[in-house]
Order: C-alpha cells, then sequence, then structure tokens
C-alpha cells in the first residue's frame, strides 16, 4: 500500500489496502451516506448540492485547481442529454495518487460521480482509466457491477426518479488523453487530439454534448464534502484552498509514495513525514506539481506550504500535487533532457509550435547535456519558449516550456557550466552515487 | 450584426462570424495554412494568430468568434512575432529547396515565409524525412513537404464523403497518410491538391512538366457532366499542361471532379486526328480541307439525291457544343432530313412530341444544398455528377433527409432516410407506389392502381415531412427503357408533394441540345430509329457509336452497312478507320470557341486556350463551310457568336423554354422477372475525351468491367466469383470475369456500357444471360 502516511486523514480514512476496496467494506466507512442523504433524506436538489461544494471550496485535483463547483454550475440546465467525465489518466511523470484511489477505494470515486451526475443532470459517466494501469480498470468495473448489484447505479437509484448509468473506459498510455478534450475525442474512438476551445466541454463536450469533467481525486472527495458539510471541508485547508490533498512525493526521500495532508501544511513537514532527505543528502530543487510545473529551489521551497496560493506566488504550480524531490547528486541539465524528451515523445503532433518545437527543445538540451552545447542555446531555449507557450490549442506546450524556464531561472549557471566545460558541475561519481538504480545495479540487483 | 475593428478599420459582421471572416471582409489578409472556407476549422497551423484587445495571448483569427466591440490587430508587435515564431516552427523541418519542388512558385508556404520567414535558419540539427505514399494514379506525394495542417484529411471526411486519408503518430513523427496500403479513391480526390499549401501534394500527371509562371491561365469549361464547371486550363505553347477548378459559388464552389481535372490528358492523346482524311478504294489518305469537305457534300448530295433526304442521318454528341449542335442540325435540314438526335443513350422516346419543353434540372445548382428531402431516382450520382453528389452530401449534413429509388444500392456515401432497390424493369412500378403513398399521406386522390410496399412507403413518409423537397433522376432514369413513365411520375410526385422536380443530365450539352433543336423536328428519326433503321449515309459529330450508343452493337452495324459514314472528331479510332468514309478532324473544346447550356439551363460560352492541333478546325467552322458547300442559306456566320446569337437571341444567362412536364399519363408496366441487364456509363469511359486520359484509366473507376450480381443470383446460376462468364444479348455476346455485387437485387447482373469489352452486347436494358464460359 502506497499510502504511507496522512495529518487528519479524511479521504483516506479507513483505507485497508486491496482488503478494503469493496462495497461492503465501503459501506462500513460510512460509504453512500452522503448519496443517500443526497437523493432520500434530505432530498437536496441539483442546485443545493452545487452549493455546499461551492462552499466547500473543492478545488479540480487534477492540476488546474478550478473551483469544482464553479464548474458544474456552467452545465446548461435545459439540454437533454448531458454527460460526466472521469480522468483517471493519470500521466504526469511523479504523478501516481489516482491509482491508489482506484485501487483501495474505488467505491469515493462512483459515489462521488453519482452526486455529481445528479447535480448537474448527466444521463450516463465515464471514467477514463489510463492504459497503463490495466488491473485498476478492471478493478474499477468489478466496483461498478457492485454499485450496480446494489442499486446505485441504474434506473430509479434508492428510489429517489434519479437514473445514472457509469461505464470504465481504458486509454492506451497517450499522456495527451489525459487533456480533457483530447479525452474526450478518445472515448468517442479518435485519435487523441485536443480540441480547439471554445466551445467548452460544458456547451459542447462528450458526442456534442455538454459534458463535465472532473479528476479522480475531486470526485472523490465529494462525498466527503457532504459527510462533513461544506463550511467543515473548507476548514480543513486554508481559505480559498478547501479539504486535504494527496500528494505523491518522489524523488531522493527515505519513504516515496502517497501522503494525505490537508492544504496548507508546510513543505517542511510533508519533507519530514516522507522521511527527510535520502542519506541526509542536501535538498538541492523541488519540482511541486509534477513534471510540468517549474522547479523551487531548496531554500524557496523550504517557505512554502503545500497549497494552490504559496506554490504559486514561489513561481510554480501545485498541479496534480506530485512533489519530486531533487537532492544535491542531481545534474540539473540531465533531469531537464529526461523532462523534455518527455514532451517531445507525447506532443500529439497536432499543432504546429508544440510539435515541431517540442522537439527543438529537446535537441538542444540534448546536445547541452553531450557536450554540444553553444553559447546562445539558452537564449535561444527561452526564445523558443515563448514562441510554444501560449500559442498551442492546449496546454502541453506550456507544460514543455516551464520545466526550462524554471530550470533556466534558478540553475542557468549550471547550463553554462555545461556549454563551457562540456561536462557536468556535478562529477559524474556524485551523480553515480546519488542514483539509486546505479547503487543497486552496482550492487548486483537484478534490472 | 456585430460591430469589430481590424487593424482600426471599423466594420459590422454577421453573427457567429470568426475573426478571419470578419478580415476577409475588411480586405485584411491574414496569414492562414489549414483555414479553408469550405473545411471545419482545425486551428493547429496557428500561423493566423493576431492580437485582440484585452486577451493575453494572440488568438487564432480562424477559430476566434467575433464578439461586439472586439478589436483585433493583425500587424501589431504581438501578432507579428507570433506569426514568425510559427513560421520558423514550420521551417524547421521543410525542406528550403522550393527550386526543385513541384510547387515552387505557387506554394502558399513559399509566399508566406517572404513576409514571415527569417533569412537564416537557427535550427541547425538533421531534418525529418518522411516516406512517401501511394495514393494512387492522380495524386502524387512527397511527404517530407507536409506541414501537418489537416486539410486534405479534411476534404475527404467532410467534402468527399469518405475519410480516406488520415494523420498518424505523434509529435515531429506525425503523418498525413491513406489507409494503410490503400489508395485515395474518391471520385473527386484531386482537390486535395489544390487545398495542400505545400508541395506535399502534387498533381502526378502534371509534376515536373512545367513551372507555374511558365502556363497561361485561360477560362474555360467543363465539357463532361452536366454542371458546366469552370476551368481554369493551363497552356504551355499550345498544349494544355494542367486543369484547375475557377472558382465559381453557384456551380462548382472551388472544387473539380477528377474527370473535368484529368480529362485533359486525352487532349494530347496520339490517337489525335491531325489532317482530314478520306479514303479511296478502301485505303486511307490523307487530303486538304478543300478535298475533303468538297468530297463530304458530294456524297451527301448523292445520297440524297438516289435514295431520298431521309437516308441521312447524324448522331451529335452530347458533349458537342451548342454552335456544333445547332449547325449540324440546320446541315441536316438543309439537306432536307430530319434524322438527327444526339440523346445518345436514351432507349424511350415515348415523350417527343409532348414535352412542354426542354427537360432540366427543375432548379439551380445551388438550390441543391437547400433542400430537406430529397428522392433520388435511377442514379449513380457519384459517377454521374460528382460534385452533385457532394451537393447532397453538403445538404445531409445540415439534416436534409436522402431516399433512393434505384437498380443497384450504390454508396453514395451520404446517410440515407429510405431507400428501394429493384431490378430495372420495377423502377416504374415503385415509382408510383411512391406516388400512390404520397398522394394518401397527403390526402390527395390518385389514379394508380399500384400496391403499395414498405420502403415506398417509407420514403413516401420522409418526402411529405419536408417542405423544400426535391425529386431528382438521374442518368440511369433517364436511359430507362420506360424513362417517359419516370419522367411524368416523378411530374407526379412532385405535384402531391410540391415539390422540385429535375432530370440531372448526362451530359454538358443535355440541355443545349434541345435548345440547339439538335433532335427530330417533326418526322426525323431519333437516335435510337436511327441505329435501328440505318440511313445510307451518317454524319457523327464527336461520336464513337460503338461506344457511345444504348444499343452499341446495332449502332456498330448501322454504320458499318452504310454507304458514307462522316467523321467529324478530334480522334481516329480502329473502329472508325473501318466503318468512315471521311474523318474530319475538328476542335476539341480547348480549340475551339462554343457554349454549354448546364443542367440548370445556364449558357456558357468559352473561347479557345489553345491553337488547333495540326490542320484540325472548330467545329461549327467546318460546318458552316459545309454548309456553304452545299450552297445552303444562312450559313453566313463570322464567328461561333453569330451561331449562339441566332439559337439563343442573344446573350441570356439562361435559356428559355426549360420545362420538365409533359402532356402525357403514367402506366407503368413490370416486365417478366428474367434475368435482367443492369447498365451503368462507368465515370472515365463516358465520352471520347475522358476514354483516351491515360491516368484517369489507371483509377480503379478504371477497371475493366464485371458481370457482377449478388450472392443469390450467382447461387441460382451455379458460378461462384471469379468464373470467366459469357454474357449474351440476343446475338452479342461477351466473356467477362463474374464478381459479386451485395448492392444487387436479385435477378441482376451489372454489367457496364461505354467499353470495348462489353461493346458487342446490345441494349443497357433488358434481358441478359450469363453462362459459364
Amino acid at each position: 500500500m502506497a499510502i504511507i502516511d496522512a495529518i487528519n486523514a479524511t479521504l483516506t480514512a479507513g483505507w485497508k489496502g486491496d482488503a478494503g476496496w469493496n462495497l461492503k467494506e465501503y459501506e462500513a466507512r460510512g460509504g453512500y451516506q452522503s448519496l443517500k442523504r443526497i437523493l432520500t433524506g434530505d432530498k437536496l436538489t441539483p442546485d443545493q448540492v452545487i452549493a455546499e461544494v461551492k462552499l466547500s471550496v473543492l478545488r479540480g485535483r487534477g492540476g488546474a485547481g478550478f473551483p469544482t463547483g464553479l464548474k458544474w454550475s456552467f452545465m446548461p440546465k435545459a439540454a437533454p442529454v448531458k454527460y460526466l467525465v472521469c480522468n483517471t489518466d493519470e500521466g504526469e511523470p511523479g504523478t501516481f495518487k489516482d491509482r491508489d484511489l482506484l485501487a483501495y477505494d474505488p467505491h469515493s470515486v462512483i459515489e462521488g460521480m453519482i452526486i455529481a451526475g445528479y447535480a448537474v443532470g448527466a444521463v450516463a459517466g465515464y471514467n477514463y482509466i489510463h492504459g497503463e494501469i490495466f488491473e485498476l480498470y478492471e478493478r474499477f468495473e468489478a466496483a461498478l457491477a457492485e454499485a450496480r448489484a446494489a442499486g446505485y447505479l441504474g434506473q430509479n437509484i434508492l428510489g429517489s426518479g434519479f437514473n445514472f448509468d457509469l461505464f470504465a473506459h481504458h486509454g492506451w498510455g497517450a499522456y495527451i488523453c489525459g487533456e480533457e478534450s483530447a479525452l474526450l475525442e478518445s472515448i468517442e474512438g479518435k485519435k487523441g487530439q485536443p480540441r480547439y476551445k471554445p466551445p467548452f466541454p460544458a456547451s459542447v463536450g462528450l458526442y456534442g454534448k455538454p459534458t463535465t469533467i472532473n479528476n479522480t481525486e475531486t470526485f472523490a472527495a465529494v462525498p466527503l464534502v457532504f459527510r462533513m458539510g461544506g463550511q467543515a471541508y473548507l476548514e480543513l485547508g486554508k481559505p480559498n484552498n478547501g479539504g486535504s490533498k494527496l500528494f505523491s512525493v518522489s524523488g531522493h526521500v527515505n519513504k516515496p509514495g502517497n501522503y494525505e495532508v490537508p492544504l496548507g501544511t508546510p513543505f517542511a513537514k510533508l519533507l519530514e513525514m516522507a522521511g527527510g532527505m535520502r542519506n541526509g543528502r542536501k535538498l538541492k530543487g523541488v519540482i511541486p506539481g509534477g513534471s510540468s510545473s517549474p522547479v523551487i529551489p531548496a531554500d524557496m521551497i523550504m517557505d512554502c506550504t503545500m497549497d494552490y496560493d504559496s506554490i504559486a506566488k514561489a513561481g510554480s504550480m501545485l498541479g496534480s500535487g506530485a512533489v519530486i524531490v531533487m537532492d544535491e547528486t542531481v545534474c540539473m541539465v540531465q533531469a531537464l533532457e529526461r523532462l523534455s524528451w518527455f514532451y517531445y515523445e507525447e506532443s500529439c503532433g497536432q499543432c504546429t509550435p508544440c510539435r515541431e518545437g517540442t522537439g527543438w527543445l529537446y535537441k538542444i538540451i540534448h546536445r547541452i547535456e553531450h557536450g554540444e552545447g553553444r553559447p546562445e542555446d539558452l537564449d535561444l531555449l527561452l526564445e523558443l519558449g515563448g514562441n510554444i507557450a501560449g500559442r498551442t490549442i492546449c496546454a502541453l506546450g506550456d507544460a514543455a516550456v516551464m520545466p526550462i524556464q524554471g530550470m533556466l531561472k534558478h540553475f542557468r549557471s549550471e547550463f553554462e557550466y555545461h556549454i563551457e566545460h562540456k561536462k557536468c558541475l556535478v562529477p559524474r561519481e556524485v551523480q553515480k552515487a546519488g542514483s539509486t538504480f546505479h547503487t543497486r545495479m552496482m550492487a548486483g540487483a537484478a534490472c | 450584426m456585430l460591430e469589430i475593428e481590424i487593424d482600426g478599420k471599423a466594420l459590422q459582421v454577421e453573427e457567429g462570424s470568426t475573426v478571419i471572416e470578419a478580415a476577409h471582409k475588411a480586405g485584411t489578409y491574414i496569414p492562414h495554412f489549414c483555414y479553408h472556407k469550405k473545411l471545419s476549422i482545425a486551428a493547429n497551423c496557428r500561423m493566423c494568430l493576431v492580437q485582440v484587445e484585452k486577451a493575453p495571448k494572440p488568438l487564432p483569427a480562424c477559430a476566434t468568434p467575433v464578439t461586439n466591440g472586439m478589436k483585433v490587430f493583425t500587424h501589431s508587435e504581438m501578432a507579428v512575432k507570433a506569426q514568425k515564431g510559427v513560421m520558423e516552427f514550420l521551417l524547421i523541418n521543410h525542406p528550403l529547396d522550393c527550386p526543385i519542388c513541384d510547387q515552387g512558385g505557387e506554394c502558399q508556404l513559399q509566399d508566406l515565409s517572404v513576409g514571415y520567414g527569417a533569412s537564416g535558419a537557427r535550427f541547425q540539427e538533421e531534418k525529418r524525412v518522411v516516406l512517401n505514399k501511394n495514393l494512387g494514379p492522380l495524386v502524387s506525394t512527397d511527404m517530407t513537404r507536409c506541414i501537418n495542417c489537416t486539410r486534405c484529411i479534411r476534404f475527404t471526411q467532410e467534402i468527399a464523403g469518405y475519410m480516406e486519408m488520415g494523420q498518424a503518430f505523434r509529435g515531429d513523427r506525425a503523418e498525413v497518410m491513406p489507409f494503410v496500403e490503400k489508395t485515395v479513391d474518391s471520385e473527386i480526390s484531386g482537390n486535395i491538391i489544390d487545398l495542400c499549401p505545400v508541395g506535399a501534394l502534387t498533381s502526378k500527371p502534371f509534376r515536373f512538366s512545367a513551372r507555374s509562371w511558365e502556363l497561361s491561365r485561360r477560362k474555360s469549361v467543363a465539357p463532361h457532366d452536366g454542371l458546366g464547371s469552370n476551368l481554369i486550363v493551363q497552356t504551355k505553347l499550345d498544349r494544355v499542361m494542367r486543369v484547375l477548378p475557377l472558382e465559381n459559388e453557384d456551380i462548382n464552389e472551388c472544387w473539380l471532379s477528377d474527370k473535368d481535372r484529368y480529362s485533359y490528358e486525352g487532349l494530347n492523346s496520339t490517337e489525335r486526328l491531325t489532317k482530314p482524311m478520306v479514303k479511296q478504294g478502301g485505303k486511307w489518305q490523307e487530303a486538304e480541307w478543300n478535298v475533303a469537305l468538297d468530297y463530304v457534300a458530294h456524297a451527301l448530295r448523292d445520297v440524297a439525291k438516289t435514295h431520298g433526304a431521309a437516308a441521312v442521318g447524324a448522331l451529335v454528341s452530347p458533349h458537342a457544343t451548342l454552335e456544333e449542335m445547332a449547325l449540324a442540325g440546320k446541315l441536316v435540314r438543309g439537306i432536307g432530313s430530319d434524322n438527327i438526335d444526339f440523346r445518345l443513350r436514351q432507349s424511350d422516346f415515348s415523350l417527343d412530341g409532348k414535352r412542354s419543353g426542354a427537360p432540366w434540372l427543375g432548379m439551380k445548382i445551388a438550390e441543391i444544398n437547400q433542400l430537406d428531402r430529397v428522392l433520388l431516382v435511377g442514379s449513380f450520382l457519384r459517377k454521374e455528377q460528382p460534385l452533385l453528389a457532394q451537393r447532397l452530401r453538403q445538404a445531409a449534413r445540415r439534416g436534409s433527409k436522402i431516399n433512393v429509388i434505384h437498380a443497384a444500392d450504390e454508396d453514395l456515401l451520404v446517410k440515407l432516410a429510405a431507400k428501394a432497390i429493384v431490378p430495372p424493369s420495377q423502377l416504374p412500378a415503385l415509382l408510383a407506389q411512391v406516388v400512390k403513398a404520397a398522394s394518401e399521406l397527403k390526402q390527395q386522390a390518385c389514379d394508380l392502381t399500384v400496391a403499395v410496399s414498405a420502403p415506398a412507403k417509407a420514403i413516401a413518409a420522409s418526402l411529405v415531412e419536408g417542405s423544400n423537397a426535391g425529386i431528382l433522376l438521374g442518368n440511369f432514369a433517364e436511359q430507362h427503357p420506360q424513362a417517359g413513365t419516370l419522367q411524368v411520375l416523378a411530374q407526379q410526385l412532385a405535384r402531391v408533394l410540391g415539390a422540385k422536380c429535375g432530370v440531372l443530365g448526362a451530359a454538358a450539352n443535355s440541355v443545349g441540345g434541345y435548345v440547339a433543336k439538335a433532335l427530330p423536328q417533326a418526322d426525323g428519326l431519333n437516335a435510337a430509329r436511327l441505329v435501328a433503321e440505318p440511313r445510307r449515309a451518317y454524319v457523327l459529330l464527336n461520336v464513337e457509336p460503338e461506344l457511345d450508343c444504348a444499343d452499341p452493337r446495332a449502332a456498330l452495324a448501322a454504320v458499318k452497312a452504310a454507304d458514307t459514314v462522316v467523321v467529324l472528331s478530334p480522334f481516329k479510332s480502329a473502329a472508325a478507320l473501318e466503318y468512315a468514309d471521311v474523318m474530319l478532324p475538328v476542335s476539341p473544346f480547348t480549340e475551339t470557341s462554343g457554349s454549354f447550356v448546364s443542367t440548370e439551363g445556364r449558357v456558357q460560352s468559352f473561347q479557345a486556350v489553345a491553337k488547333p492541333l495540326g490542320e484540325t478546325r472548330p467545329g461549327w467552322k467546318v460546318l458552316r463551310v459545309l454548309g456553304t458547300l452545299l450552297e445552303l442559306d444562312g450559313f453566313g456566320y463570322e464567328s461561333s457568336e453569330d451561331v449562339r446569337n441566332e439559337i439563343l437571341g442573344g446573350t441570356p444567362e439562361f435559356v428559355a423554354g426549360l420545362d420538365n412536364g409533359a402532356a402525357a399519363t403514367a402506366s407503368p408496366a413490370a416486365a417478366a422477372g428474367a434475368l435482367e441487364r443492369v447498365a451503368d456509363v462507368p465515370l472515365y469511359f463516358a465520352d471520347a475525351l475522358v476514354r483516351r486520359a491515360p491516368s484517369l484509366q489507371k483509377t480503379k473507376d478504371a477497371a475493366v468491367p464485371a458481370a457482377r450480381m449478388n450472392a443469390v443470383t450467382l447461387a441460382k446460376l451455379g458460378i461462384a466469383a471469379g468464373d470467366p462468364v459469357r454474357v449474351k444479348q440476343g446475338d452479342g455476346a461477351a466473356v467477362l470475369a463474374a464478381q459479386l455485387d451485395a448492392a444487387l437485387p436479385d435477378g441482376c447482373v451489372r454489367v457496364a456500357a461505354a467499353h470495348a469489352a462489353t461493346a458487342n452486347l446490345g441494349a443497357m436494358f433488358g434481358q441478359i444471360t450469363v453462362e459459364r464460359a
């Protein structure tokens, strides 16, 4: 089980790993109580449901942090056919929280989606699950079967007259399908390429119908909002940053894994929970919100709290909560080369700046890393970045550029050293010593 | 209306307009590649990024809707920086070798790179290479040049109706390609060449044969189907090198069918006749024009004197010009005969003398898009009028319900509301059922005594819902042995529905033939009787009877038996060399002035775009001289315009006297259930010019005809698909391969007409037998 620790566990409270995912265990943890309260107990209207979610200031957990209640309220009331989509195409390097949610608590996502479906008036929902976690797609199907059998899905749910069904749909591992409109294209059976917006999915979405798309963790938090009450959920976090959040901590810490902490928890506290820096080495920098968020140097991140506003103030993004911790053995040029390769590889190829630009960016960084950098390369990288960011159909262009801008802002001297001396500022043997992979190989581990 | 300001220029645009549309309205050019007014918005090239007031980022003009009070800056620092940035990205992987690219000189990327490109490249890495794809005989690829604008993909899907192209792979590995190992076979595929903004897709026949700046661009009109598509014919040293569409929103929009685009290759055929030829003592000899014309005048006069004027007959191609048709008619009548016809593939002439006017489309071509209910009767529409099929597709996209009655379940690449597929002999009865059903639904009296079948009821139910319905009779319906009945029934249905009714018309001058009176006006013989009752002398204007007539076998026998056969044609053929006595080289459409009257009755006159080849002369001049030599009155024309003005009484945009009505009642008769022939006229065999266009002859549409039957018919005959079979009609026979075709009704054999392989068979309709060869 990859949930390591929590402060005031709410979302992950009562999880029992693989033994606790099923309906019986979920109901024992208080599962489906929120749904019952809304549909049959307090008989809340859809507007009241949305108002409560607005009150909780639950913000989208997929990366953009858009207020969930507000998003739901954009759905046109009169449309006869509307859809709800859950985005579990978790593909951002460093992010591994939604897979745990689907593994250990799939019913929370189902319950959250039914409540959301009721609030926005959807006739059906789809959960788009990343292709590389196929076993969780199968588990989600099993959970859906349980929910259907128990009368939580289908016609006349809990005798309330509300009809809603939910389906699982697995992708094939393309990062771009995590972009919500590419995800919709993929569900429709087309090549996963983002759509131009406007129109936004709330007006023209899946199969041309109004559609609401939320992240897995966002849906999982919805039952919690109604169990605790919107105000209490908000107070769990900071003002304008309601609730708790899962953070996927990876990199050079002693205990990498998922942590549930209230928004606003100091980074230092999160690092401490993760067992501190591996081998007591010095912290060099942190990528705080998945690979596309700009790196924050050690001294700055230690002053940050883990919430949308504080990280934004430090010049980065909380994103999906993927915290990649890097210690002093890391060569930032090599790290950036690997990140750039990812965006080059995953660009869908639809629009010019990203299709052509991501490859060019990677090729330049690759050159620098391999001792063939030119003095003008760093300015060229920034200028090309400026020609990509904000010029593309979707945000992948921006995502490819932000890590470069962050690295050059905080670690430019390392790049200059690389260009001038045709080698790393961090000596090779230091890098090797810091590489788990390298030390394990040296110790004779199997690949 | 919305107020918008573009670069300080204020204007009003309609609600729903995009910024690029507004800019074009204001006369401001915004650079773009993927945007095309006829295609969906892709917004992928990003070249049209402009600055919009209050927007933090530049926005794509093609995809940004105008809002009231919007201020747009297309040349501001932010806009130009964005555009230049995109241009740099477009060029990094694009070969910078314009001098060896076929698109050089007419390339959107080349043109825009002058304005937005840098003088040097900052990209010093290796460029991407993309392997070429085989799209078939018409479109050549140079995929390394592709900028992934997806115009070709969107065209095949949205306009041609079938997504034959797609984009595979991701990032800068993305490649535009047809489906694996498939070619692009659409009958309007050539348009992707015009759409391609770079040199990735170019014309295979034209490629590397000339540079665009060496070519003269001249206007002309397509001589094939009834649409009369407007052309730009490009010539170099009086040789036609290429044909492109001339945009005309009312006719062909910005498209061309492949037939209109590539048939020019036939103009340069080795079969061109370049000097008059006379057969003497069984031997062909080249002759001077005056000698040949004297010979013709004497021969015709002799036949008329010896056997009576009625022994002379003329068959005129419906692809001939209005002027040629009129002069041919005048010539024949001057001799004292009335035996002339241009309706070569028609077999039912029962409405002759009863018509209220010339049969025509019954509406403007552009009105087809507006129809909300359509019934298409007896038409291989995609192969008959490719661009009308495209218009129906657009109508269907906008919600029009299309219904079909036909003898083959042809895929129109349109969603159909209802259809009824029956053997040809049952078409009239089926249409009568629709009339009956529609009458009942409209609570109108109907004297037809037919039992209404379920498909007829479904079609009628679909049609009565409409407020702007159209009934269209295809070429197949026009060639049908009960064509008159079908037309009368269609008219009747139109009256019941308050709908428009039209005849699609097979050829460029199918309406013009009526206007020019190239058909019997009194007691003359029509095309069928001209063949069935052989004449002593024939004048053939652009006609190859063994391929162009409803009964090619009888037609060939008739001309072979004649004493004198005068051929006026741009081409010689083995058959003509056998049956003709004189061959006079007359100009194809590119080498003469003339006019076509399109299916909507539009008169389109054109000038020659090239000098006549060799001693070829324009047909109207040849007929004019012949008239003079025969000492006939009224042949003193100075120009083809004189001829036209005499026929039309001036230069009207549309001809008068168009009317599909007829003073006749329908009595649909169904034949017995024998094995019936279903004959189509394949797209690229329909006329003498296209038959000689080599690239078109390499397409899948030009495959050798087979004997096509459905599984039931094959089983009944004990024949397997692929077996060689002997098909027989009367005394005629042909050996063809049997082919499974699930689109046919039981008891039907589809054998194409107009092809040498089937020319020995009889009429296009009627009984046929099939046996193992």
